[in-house]
């Protein structure tokens, strides 16, 4: 079926009841685990309902798709203190903004008089900057390619001499190569990011077929953009062809991906060894500043330090195997009890990508 | 977090433009994208545009939005009226 196609349809629940249909009653050779990694598959996923039309022995598993729910309490801890300084305007976006630390949020600051605002773009905290400056203003750099992408340009652009950044970028190709060389390992293929595609292309993944043998299908957003994506991998793990990366949103990926984004991001940040809450450090998986733009990072420029008691793991949360895939929310005793939307015990509750914030706002579903 | 929002380009400025997507305009940055033109939809990422979106594929969305645009002020009609 062409994309064209499909899009003419993608909202016609005459289309997607004989694909759910199909899926549904579908007898699996073995049972199979799929995996995602982008928060906003989780949300469509969730929102839909998906999982209640899975056939028996075939697991959708959320990854680490949700760069909030990923971002050490260290690099929290570090935004932290420096909005409490005098001076400083912390400027994030707003998903960052409830994240808990062992002791505090950015919430919590800005409650207490903190200067902290929350951004849409990077491109905002750079205009806070022109008009405050006597200040010092900081832009938290949390997200994946398709961010680093707007972030990069941002301090390519010149920003003023008072705007850094505390970077807290993290790349997706290191973080599937982990899920996959970890032990006890495993899946039978990858539901790649939509939006984290555009810039990485489907040239991106080749890694996945040709040193793993594992499918990957990059998906859109609709509920039949996963549909499909989920039907195309169960094939490929039943008709023992060669594992392929395919893909299924060509009305916005494309073969080769975002030249000029990944040339801006590779100008301003070289990977490095970065740590991933409640995960550790996965090689090559973050963006450090080069040397040319070294002034432009608050941790060095401030001579910011985390608090000695950073936590990762909050006492009783289970967010370090939510976000692995090795549990379900529903598995964690907080879940809906002690950690709600309104107050959070671990970061997946926090954003609305994160998998137990989804899972508890469609719970009825 | 890497939500992206499909608008049309309705000014070219440099590398900044002015997109419009359901009757509300934004200002948006084109230093990831190369040979955008007025009248082009782009995928918008974070106030920068990250991709090209086919036309007819772009409008199909936008007439989601519009859809559950006219839904939710229909809602509201009808809870006024109770």
């Amino acid at each position: 079926m062409s994309s064209n196609s499909i899009l003419q349809s993608i909202h016609d629940p005459a289309i997607m009841k004989p694909l759910a249909d199909a899926l549904g009653k579908h007898v699996l050779k073995q049972p199979l685990a799929i995996m995602h990694v982008c928060g906003t598959h989780e949300h469509a996923i969730a929102k839909a309902g998906i999982r209640s039309i899975l056939p028996e022995g075939l697991r959708l598993i959320a990854g680490p798709g949700c760069p909030v729910c990923v971002c050490p309490s260290h690099d929290i801890d570090l935004a932290i203190g420096a909005a409490m300084r005098d001076g400083v305007i912390l400027t994030t976006f707003g998903d960052m903004f409830r994240v808990p630390s062992i002791n505090s949020s950015l919430e919590m600051v800005k409650a207490k008089g903190r200067a902290v605002r929350v951004v849409y773009s990077p491109m905002d905290a750079v205009r806070i900057a022109r008009d405050n400056p006597f200040k010092e203003v900081i832009f938290v750099a949390v997200g994946f390619e398709t961010t680093a992408g707007p972030i990069a340009a941002t301090l390519a652009a010149d920003p003023p001499r008072n705007f850094t950044i505390i970077p807290s970028l993290r790349l997706i190709p290191p973080a599937l190569t982990f899920l996959l060389e970890r032990a006890g390992s495993a899946l039978n293929g990858f539901i790649l990011p939509g939006h984290v595609s555009t810039v990485l292309g489907r040239r991106g993944y080749l890694f996945l077929e040709t040193g793993y043998g594992m499918p990957g299908v990059i998906a859109g957003f609709e509920p039949l953009d996963i549909l499909r994506a989920i039907i195309d991998l169960v094939n490929q793990a039943e008709n023992g062809m060669p594992a392929r990366v395919v893909n299924l949103y060509k009305r916005v990926v494309t073969e080769n991906g975002n030249r000029k984004a990944r040339e801006s991001i590779y100008r301003v940040f070289e990977p490095v060894d970065a740590s991933w809450r409640g995960i550790g450090v996965i090689p090559e998986s973050g963006l450090s500043l080069r040397s040319e733009f070294e002034h432009l990072d608050a941790v060095r420029k401030l001579g910011l330090e985390p608090f000695a008691e950073s936590v990762d793991v909050m006492p009783g949360c289970i967010c370090h195997l939510v976000i692995l895939g090795d549990a379900e929310p529903e598995e964690c005793p907080l879940f809906g009890t002690v950690c709600t939307p309104r107050k959070p015990t671990g970061p997946c509750m926090v954003s609305s990508e994160g998998t137990c914030r989804a899972r508890y706002q469609y719970r009825r579903v | 977090m890497c939500l992206g929002i499909p608008m049309q380009i309705i000014q070219i400025n440099g590398k900044e433009a002015a997109a419009e997507a359901g009757g509300v305009k934004k200002s948006i940055r084109l230093d990831l994208l190369e040979g955008c033109k007025t009248g082009d939809y782009v995928l918008i990422h974070t106030g920068f545009a990250i991709e090209k979106l086919d036309e007819r594929e772009a409008l199909e969305t936008l007439e989601l939005i519009r859809q559950v645009y006219n839904a939710g002020v229909h809602q509201r009609f009808d809870s006024k009226k109770k």
